[in-house]
């Protein structure tokens, strides 16, 4: 089956499930949409949905170019921080002694509010790019790492055994049934680590950039235009589920198993 | 030279305060169907991890064809309990697994299994995946597995287990006209009776925690075995159950 038949399916069937939501969505947007027509309040203070969407039309040069940043921080940020998790998981691995030195500074670095680094990275290394990458990173690495190590665990004892008794070794075994069971549980925290990584290259804008939707978010509300920034959110939201989705379509390519699997029983 | 392929000579295993393996002593011999019966958690399964190397036993001996086991190449093709494939590989790279851990070719390992896969009842499912699979077909395919290895000799740890009465019924009979077609040498862990009688040339009684020997029981029917409505089969069966459920119980 061909990329696009399959992508193809995929939106015809998600938009099918996604209906009920849907429905419930457009309730609350007519809701917003005649309260700000009739209830007299400013624009400066709620914008209409009509409003909303006109502006980002009218905006959309701009906003795509402030996009294009948070995306790149976003994936480029994301890659590293999944060549990380899989290099740390197969370590914890391979040298378990590993994982009791490392999991605790682990845990710690996931207790930092990114509020209170962001500001901070800026200030030590800039406006630029990197620092951005580097937040990106840090807030989607354990998500991954935690699904790889416990994905390894999950690994049929049976399979194990089998291999044991056909003589594999330790890398064998790894190669064959360790990295092949953790696959679901990685996706899972694939999907997990992705949102984070969009809202955590917009937290690191925000606390500084030359440009990005962070920074756009900033400058449109100390403008007294929360319409524009009801549109970056707009924007934000669609690029989350565009690299959603992408994750979605590279799990099935990767695991066509796996839809067999939970379907029979 | 003992004339055995495989002797077991007074076993001995414990897990901490657990003791698992009592004295275990047994033999099989060449082109032998050898059964080990006995009740779930007898440490049967202890005794297949000790012969596939997964653990090592506190005391006694093991031989084959007069060596002992540690001093060549292992001999044992196992087949696991549950049949342990894997569900991200397809049915033909599942059976080519040992080869390929043995270290052919990805492509010549194929070649090999290719030609069984009429004779194991798959032709036509080379690349579905195991999840598309009925029960049988699974344990088929488990057991071209194993066979394909060309291991001196099989080990099978309940093999049939998770199945229904009928395909395990149908499997017994295809196991046994596959044992008989190949002369392997095969060691089997069963806790039912009837599949103990109906595929074995001898079979082992064992009781339970630590496990011990109860009896030897020789099984002389005539093959193939259709069923086991033979006045000497239904002799054989009782007197089996009879020392499983007589066993004292400490």
């Amino acid at each position: 089956m061909s990329i696009v038949k399959l992508s193809m399916r995929l939106v015809t069937s998600a938009l099918l499930r996604a209906a009920p939501a849907a429905l419930a969505l457009g309730a609350v947007v007519l809701a917003w949409e005649a309260y700000a027509l009739f209830s007299g309040i400013s624009p400066t203070t709620l914008p209409a949905p009509s409003r909303v969407v006109t502006q980002a039309w009218e905006h959309r040069l701009a906003l795509l170019d402030n996009m294009l940043p948070t995306l790149a921080a976003t994936t480029i940020g994301f890659v590293y921080s999944l060549l990380a998790a899989f290099a740390f998981s197969v370590l914890v691995d391979f040298i378990p002694p590993i994982r009791r030195g490392l999991f605790p500074v682990l845990i710690v670095s996931q207790t930092l509010p990114l509020v209170a680094i962001a500001p901070l990275v800026v200030l030590w290394f800039g406006f630029g790019l990197g620092p951005k990458i580097g937040l990106v990173a840090l807030v989607a690495f354990f998500p991954m790492l935690v699904a790889l190590v416990q994905g390894y665990a999950a690994t049929d004892r049976d399979i194990e055994a089998l291999l044991a008794s056909m003589g594999a070794g330790r890398l064998r075994v790894f190669l064959l049934a360790r990295l092949p069971s953790s696959l679901p549980y990685f996706f899972a925290g694939i999907r997990i680590s992705i949102t984070y990584a969009v809202v955590g290259a917009i937290f690191a804008e925000y606390a500084g950039a030359a440009k990005g939707l962070g920074i756009y978010i900033l400058n449109a509300k100390n403008n007294f235009r929360p319409d524009l920034v009801l549109a970056a959110v707009l924007v934000s939201s669609a690029l989350t589920l565009m690299l959603f989705g992408i994750v979605v379509l590279v799990q099935r390519l990767v695991m066509p198993w796996d839809r067999l699997e939970r379907r029979s029983p | 030279m003992t004339g055995y392929r495989l002797q077991l000579r007074n076993l001995r295993k414990r897990f901490g305060d657990l003791d698992v393996l009592g004295d275990i002593s047994l033999t099989v011999r060449r082109g032998e169907f050898v059964s080990l019966l006995g009740p779930s958690g007898a440490g049967k399964s202890t005794l297949f991890k000790i012969l596939t190397g997964a653990t090592e036993a506190d005391a006694g001996t093991i031989h084959f064809d007069g060596q002992p086991l540690a001093t060549r190449p292992s001999p044992f093709a196992f087949m696991p309990q549950h049949d342990a494939l894997m569900p991200w590989r397809r049915v033909l790279d599942n059976t080519t697994l040992g080869l390929e851990v043995q270290g052919l070719a990805r492509a010549a390992a194929r070649k090999r299994v290719q030609p069984l896969f009429a004779e194991f009842g798959l032709a036509g499912f080379e690349k579905h995946y195991p999840a598309q699979l009925s029960g049988g077909m699974r344990q088929r395919a488990a057991l071209l597995r194993t066979v394909v290895q060309q291991r001196e000799m099989l080990l099978f740890d309940e093999p049939f287990g998770a199945l229904d009465a009928l395909t395990r019924a149908s499997m017994q009979r295809w196991l046994q006209a596959m044992w008989q077609q190949h002369s392997w040498t095969a060691l089997l862990i069963t806790h039912d009776v009837r599949e103990a009688v109906f595929l074995s040339d001898r079979i082992y009684v064992l009781r339970g925690r630590p496990a011990r020997m109860l009896t030897e029981i020789a099984v002389p029917l005539p093959r193939p075995r259709i069923d086991l409505t033979s006045p000497e089969a239904s002799a054989i069966e009782a007197r089996l159950l009879d020392t499983l459920l007589n066993q004292s119980p400490d």
